[in-house]
């Protein structure tokens, strides 16, 4: 009964009469057909586990940073050190963390991180239009919220919350966010 | 042996790892689509989603499993 249908999908010619290819390389397509798809779903069950794990690493990742808690507060710079319309890079809350102040007026003062929010590189403050820009793939933010305009990234950049105590500016924590 | 419980033949078998990829295939996608989602969320300080997408990508492992588990069947009948 099954090997009825097999010869139906096989050469009925006999050995000697089919092709010289088909003699050196008797392959049975059907049972190719069927080991390469039942071996590719074996392989995606493994790429489900694999995504599983992916799931938990990131948990795990978020477990680290809620121990790790909220950054101190740290002085970055004399006020003085800022003029209207300029910009300073300064590390926060890590060595490895590069931020950039920059007061657009009298009173207002304003820290993003400067890691965009697409794939890392650093934000360039364009002061005379109020945006940061990511030279890599053209992505752009707005310098009064954070958030993007244009390009690739879809994810606001992290505020860093600041203070002025005594002419002295305090970073007091970081405010990531999805929208 | 009853016809139930013949072996079915090749082309019959090649069906239904088909119908099984289909969905295994679905399954994967959507659990891909929940990684980068719940990355996302994470890389915006958001950690609400991270355990209910953990666990909705665990259910579709098992569903995955419980899938490969009848591919193994296929071949022992």
């Amino acid at each position: 009964m099954n090997t009825s249908i097999d010869k139906l999908n096989s050469n009925p010619k006999p050995e000697s009469q089919k092709p010289q290819w088909e003699q050196d390389f008797p392959i049975d397509v059907e049972q190719d057909n069927y080991v390469a798809r039942r071996d590719f779903t074996k392989f995606m069950v493994l790429t489900s586990f694999a995504f599983v794990v992916g799931q938990c690493w990131i948990g795990m990742e978020n477990f680290i940073r809620r121990r790790r808690g909220k950054p101190p507060a740290r002085a970055i710079a004399m006020l003085s050190q800022v003029p209207v319309g300029s910009a300073l890079p300064f590390a926060y809350p890590g060595e490895n963390d590069p931020c950039l102040l920059m007061r657009r007026s009298e009173a207002e003062l304003v820290a993003y991180g400067q890691k965009c929010t697409h794939l890392s590189c650093a934000v360039v403050p364009k002061m005379e239009l109020g945006q940061l820009l990511c030279p890599c793939h053209e992505g752009c933010f707005d310098m009064s919220n954070g958030r993007p305009l244009s390009g690739p990234p879809r994810r606001p950049l992290p505020i860093i919350t600041l203070e002025v105590r005594g002419g002295t500016i305090y970073a007091t924590g970081v405010q990531e966010r999805t929208v | 042996m009853t016809p139930l419980q013949r072996k079915p033949s090749l082309q019959h078998r090649t069906s239904i790892v088909y119908g099984i990829l289909s969905i295994v295939m679905i399954l994967v996608i959507l659990q891909l689509w929940l990684l980068t989602a719940t990355m996302n969320a994470f890389l915006g300080g958001d950690s609400a989603v991270i355990w209910p997408a953990a666990a909705a990508s665990l259910v579709c492992l098992l569903l995955n499993l419980g899938l490969l588990w009848n591919l193994y069947a296929l071949e022992r009948k």
